[in-house]
């Protein structure tokens, strides 16, 4: 098919398709004024019922800790799956040697390291009070750890984030998901119900199994975006 | 101006699919899709937004004065997750094919099927 015949086609389907979409959100609430049941009842019972103040977390990791665990799977498959093509195809040759030239870059980027993993462990941890939680924090220790990198070598990444290692946290993050579903099944109540004791509101670890869920999901993000780091770093590095 | 966000949605599906259809750049492409998905996020954040509420979270608030919905913010975190991951999926894909090949032009790849 030419460039000229699919842009025609693009244009018909294309124009069709956002008739319908258009059609589709004038059937929406207005901007502002939605009244959907179920958030509104989570917003006002999950306090009480689950000791937790972020009620995202609480839906992320107990009211729809199911969906979570999909998407744990999800995120673990398509990890595994960037490691499987790219390891695949990489031949153990020669490196090349990265130095990093600027002393500023080398310098603050080095100072920061630190402090983003700080601000990424806290995000992570505190994830039942506030915004945040295992997905975002666990990008946030990522990120100061491939920030070696940016700033000093990539041998000292390598380091930092040995082959082993990091494959050992991914799947124990995913692991640890389904063993503690699993666990409620042992203690006789359905899989992922919330068994743990609830603790004190406004503590690190009120919630029951939503803070034990959210770390595992802390470790599992670390894990698998220092993964994918590696594995593209790897690919320009060879 | 009510509709703006839900504009902002549109927009950014269709800029995005046009960037798709016509991109000549499997890595532009990867962009284009990512611009797509950001629509999905607007749009689920702005079903849930409840005019004058604040977000979700009562740490020292209490439960009584409401807030935004939560459940479609959950969403939008779990549609973040999927999309940085499937991304990252196809870019590999996309070295692989850069390796097979030698080119990532759509049109270059198809040529060289037939």
């Amino acid at each position: 098919m030419s460039r000229n015949t699919r842009l025609a086609l693009f244009a018909c389907s294309g124009a069709t398709l956002a008739a319908l979409f258009v059609w589709g959100l004038t059937g929406l609430p207005a901007f502002g004024g939605f009244q959907g049941e179920y958030g509104q009842i989570l917003n006002r019972v999950t306090g009480q019922e689950r000791h937790v103040t972020n009620v995202v977390a609480a839906i992320v990791f107990d009211y729809r800790g199911f969906d979570t665990l999909g998407e744990e799977f999800i995120l673990f498959a398509a990890v595994m799956g960037v490691a499987l093509l790219l390891r695949e195809a990489r031949g153990e040759g020669e490196r090349r040697v990265d130095i990093v030239r600027s002393d500023f870059v080398r310098a603050v980027g080095l100072a920061s390291v630190g402090p983003v993993v700080l601000v990424g462990l806290f995000t992570i941890a505190h994830g039942v009070l506030t915004p945040g939680g295992g997905f975002q924090g666990g990008v946030a220790t990522a990120s100061g750890l491939v920030l070696l990198w940016a700033a000093g070598r990539y041998r000292a990444y390598r380091r930092a984030s040995p082959h082993a290692l990091v494959d050992f946290a991914e799947w124990t993050g995913a692991g640890a998901y389904a063993a503690v579903g699993i666990a409620a099944l042992v203690a006789g109540s359905a899989y992922l119900t919330n068994i743990v004791g609830l603790g004190v509101t406004g503590t690190l670890a009120a919630g029951g199994t939503i803070a034990i869920l959210n770390l595992a999901a802390g470790l599992e993000v670390t894990a698998a975006v220092v993964l994918l780091c590696h594995e593209f770093l790897e690919e320009l590095m060879s | 101006m009510s509709f703006l966000p839900y504009a902002l949605a549109a927009w950014l599906f269709f800029v995005g699919l046009y960037g798709v259809v016509t991109s000549r750049h499997l890595v532009h492409l990867v962009v284009c899709l990512g611009v797509m998905q950001s629509s999905t996020y607007v749009l689920l954040l702005a079903i849930g937004y409840r005019t004058g509420k604040k977000a979700p979270i009562f740490l020292g608030v209490s439960p009584k004065v409401g807030a935004v919905d939560p459940v479609v913010q959950a969403l939008t975190l779990t549609d973040v997750v999927v999309s940085v991951t499937t991304a990252s999926l196809i870019l590999a894909l996309v070295i692989d094919i850069w390796k097979r090949s030698g080119t990532l032009d759509p049109d270059e790849l198809r040529k060289e099927e037939t």
